[in-house]
């Protein structure tokens, strides 16, 4: 999942500076559940608002809705009907959610709430970690599973380097060497060959956005 | 046991600490509330476990928040007690009213009556 850190307020509050009636959109996909822009979420950022804004004797007027996935326009329909009220809106979504809702309402200022930070796992309730940096060619098939783009400082496809030491990264010692456990992980499942294998740098292909259409579609006309 | 507390506490019951949301502590403050604070059980006796150590985590949350908004965060505190201790019940009831007299009433109150009348 896409996992995102709240702002911290006064920078939220600074955004909103200037609005006097803002509609607070949540997105119920990920963001909710890394416990960051979910229904709850809304409502607790909304509270904030509303009571910082009363101390300074400039109230505003915060209204709260929480759609499925604010990626997918299907779900950004029912807010065509409530923009029009407010002057400005605030989105809790990850960066995409952001940007589509922008492109939906091109007139309204679309602000952020959180920061788009990685995609991770759930470690545990409200403990997340990263696990992919989306290169747009996995190589988990040749590494025992494990990123190398991600664990690795180096991001190298083909490791260790020289500074591997003792199973830690030579950044840090409690760092450990991604490619120490991709070796030893694959020595385990008796598939060391695999480490031997050259991957070819990525193209630039990461610089541009990237468009996926999957098999059995075609690029339609936008909706 | 008859025991005086400040009548000026209102007690909402739920069946564990580990109900009590973050919206419930912050909605209080936002609705002129002049402070709120939850009472659980000694920490290492909850039956549901952890429910009073989430409601602690919570109430440091919600303190933070607050500090954020710019309300005095100590306007919200975890209390813990063992279900027999109607003294102590009492007695933090007291320590509480008399905190919050010394901090003096929420800033929000105005704009919470302002409501009200509507
Ligand atoms: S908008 Fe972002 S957070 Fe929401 S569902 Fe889409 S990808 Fe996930
Ligand atoms: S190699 Fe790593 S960054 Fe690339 S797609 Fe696979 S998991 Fe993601």
């Amino acid at each position: 999942m896409i996992v995102a850190k709240r702002k911290p307020f006064e920078e939220i509050k600074n955004l909103l500076k200037g609005y006097r009636k803002v509609l607070n959109v949540g997105c119920g996909t990920c963001v909710a559940v890394c416990l960051v822009g979910g229904e709850k979420e809304v409502a607790v950022l909304n509270a904030e608002l509303d009571m910082a804004r009363k101390l300074e004797e400039n109230p505003v007027e915060m209204g709260a809705i929480t759609v499925e996935r604010q990626c997918d326009m299907e779900y950004l329909e029912i807010l065509d009907s409530m923009v029009d009220e407010y002057e400005a809106l605030l989105s809790m979504a990850c960066g995409a959610g952001i940007q589509f809702l922008a492109e939906r309402y091109p007139a309204k200022p679309v602000l952020p709430a959180v920061d788009t930070t990685f995609l991770g796992v759930n470690q545990t309730v409200g403990w997340y970690e990263e696990r992919c940096r989306s290169c747009s060619s996995c190589v988990l098939g040749l590494t025992g599973g494990i990123c190398p783009v991600t664990m690795c400082a180096k991001g190298l496809y083909n490791g260790p380097c020289g500074g591997t030491n003792k199973g830690s990264c030579e950044i840090d010692k409690n760092q450990p060497c991604a490619w120490y456990q991709i070796y030893e992980r694959l020595k385990a499942q008796n598939r060391l060959d695999c480490i031997l294998e050259i991957t070819p740098p990525s193209e630039w292909q990461n610089q541009i956005p990237r468009t996926v259409i999957q098999p059995g579609y075609k690029k339609q006309e936008k909706k | 046991m008859r025991l005086d507390y400040p009548s000026n506490i209102k007690i909402i019951r739920v069946p564990c600490t580990g109900k009590v949301d973050v919206m419930h502590l912050l909605g209080a403050i936002q609705k002129g509330a002049d402070g709120v604070y939850c009472v659980g059980c000694m920490e290492g006796a909850c039956h549901y476990n952890a429910g009073n150590l989430r409601a602690r985590e919570r109430v440091m949350h919600v303190q933070k928040l607050l500090e954020e908004v710019g309300i005095e965060g100590d306007r919200v505190r975890m209390y813990n007690l063992s279900s027999g201790e109607g003294p102590t019940f009492a007695a933090y009831a007291k320590e509480m009213t008399e905190h919050i007299k010394k901090l003096g009433p929420n800033p929000l109150k105005k704009w919470a009556r302002a409501k009200n009348k509507e």
